[in-house]
């Protein structure tokens, strides 16, 4: 073979190589490309199984308050669960349950946790409309203390949050939180949902519970007076 | 996967909370006591537990004690307990796990949390 034939078969190799090796690039470039949608895609999938998931755990919380909630008709009983909910559920290290007594329009703790902490707590008494806690019995609305103010730290008279019992428009107490757990920095979004159903689903629990032991203790009076009749007839 | 699991809570809404994150686990059987010595009752029972999970406050005998008592118990101690508490603080955390806690969870719990921790025990 010529040296000229053979610089042309070089050439030739060397051109197939050069289109091959071009062709390898391509396809690396296209499947870089798709590597990197597929990660983006496993990012994605990620991210939502993570948002599911909480998702799932703030249902979870809420059909537990809701069911424990509903789950007996005796006052104390009652008080114990919405006790459980702050605690357990919100994680309230500090905080105080005040009812409201219509006749006196006196707001006054019923059931309280952290007295070390804070102090007072378990005696707290206030008319309706006064103070932070009487005006959110006055008006119905949930106050949040606002934490971006280094100066709001948490006093008796004005709480992280106040809650107020409703049912319908009628307040019937209210539920204020003084202090978190330690491990607990701020309220996350399943406490503002845990508060909305506090504020519907404990009132009526709570109505439900005084109007059954109402109506359990004047059944009594006239079994009894009834007894009195047929002994004494 | 048949794992039985014993509940130690004094607080029906956290039971409730905390069988309900163990449904996650295919034919999970939930057991629950009420305090320590409700515990160590039913561990004393026939069935056999693969895993316990217990709060610290509680009335009659507390989970610390509880902890503590399975550990010295030649036939339970290598049951895994996971501590579920409010009682947050390091130096809390650091006292359940000398007692021979193997995790130590705060509430308010993660469903996704409790699951992670209970699969890195179970064998």
């Amino acid at each position: 073979m010529s040296d000229e034939s053979r610089a042309e078969k070089f050439l030739e190799l060397f051109n197939k190589s050069r289109e091959f090796t071009e062709e390898l690039l391509r396809e690396n470039e296209r499947l870089r490309r798709q590597l990197g949608i597929l990660e983006e895609q496993t990012k994605d999938y990620a991210a939502r199984y993570t948002e599911i998931e909480q998702q799932n755990n703030n249902l979870a919380s809420l059909y537990v308050a809701s069911y424990q909630l509903h789950s007996t008709l005796d006052f104390r009983e009652v008080i114990h669960v919405v006790q459980e909910i702050i605690r357990d559920l919100i994680g309230a290290k500090a905080y105080a349950i005040l009812l409201l007594d219509e006749r006196t329009s006196v707001l006054q703790t019923v059931a309280c946790d952290g007295e070390d902490v804070m102090p007072g707590v378990e005696k707290i008494s206030t008319r309706i409309g006064e103070g932070i806690i009487g005006e959110v019995a006055r008006r119905g609305e949930t106050y949040y203390l606002d934490r971006d103010d280094e100066n709001a730290r948490p006093t008796l008279q004005r709480p992280l949050a106040a809650i107020p019992l409703k049912i319908k428009d009628q307040v019937i107490g209210v539920i204020a939180i003084y202090r978190l757990l330690v491990h607990k920095p701020a309220f996350t979004a399943v406490d503002y949902e845990l508060f909305a159903l506090l504020a519907a689903h404990a009132a009526t629990a709570i109505f439900s519970a005084k109007l059954y032991s109402q109506s359990e203790r004047k059944l009594n009076t006239i079994q009894s007076f009834l007894d009195l009749l047929t002994t004494t007839s | 996967m048949n794992s039985k699991f014993l509940v130690v809570e004094d607080s029906p809404t956290m039971r409730q909370m905390i069988s309900f994150s163990l449904r996650r686990f295919q034919n999970a059987e939930i057991i629950e006591a009420v305090d320590g010595l409700d515990a160590l009752r039913k561990l004393s029972g026939p069935l056999k537990i693969d895993l316990i999970l217990t709060d610290i406050n509680m009335p009659v005998m507390d989970g610390l004690k509880l902890v503590s008592m399975v550990r010295q118990n030649a036939s339970l101690r290598d049951i895994p307990i996971i501590i579920i508490t409010t009682e947050g603080a390091e130096e809390d955390r650091e006292r359940g796990l000398a007692l021979g806690a193997n995790a130590y969870i705060a509430k308010p719990i993660q469903s996704s949390h409790l699951i992670r921790t209970i699969s890195e025990l179970l064998p």
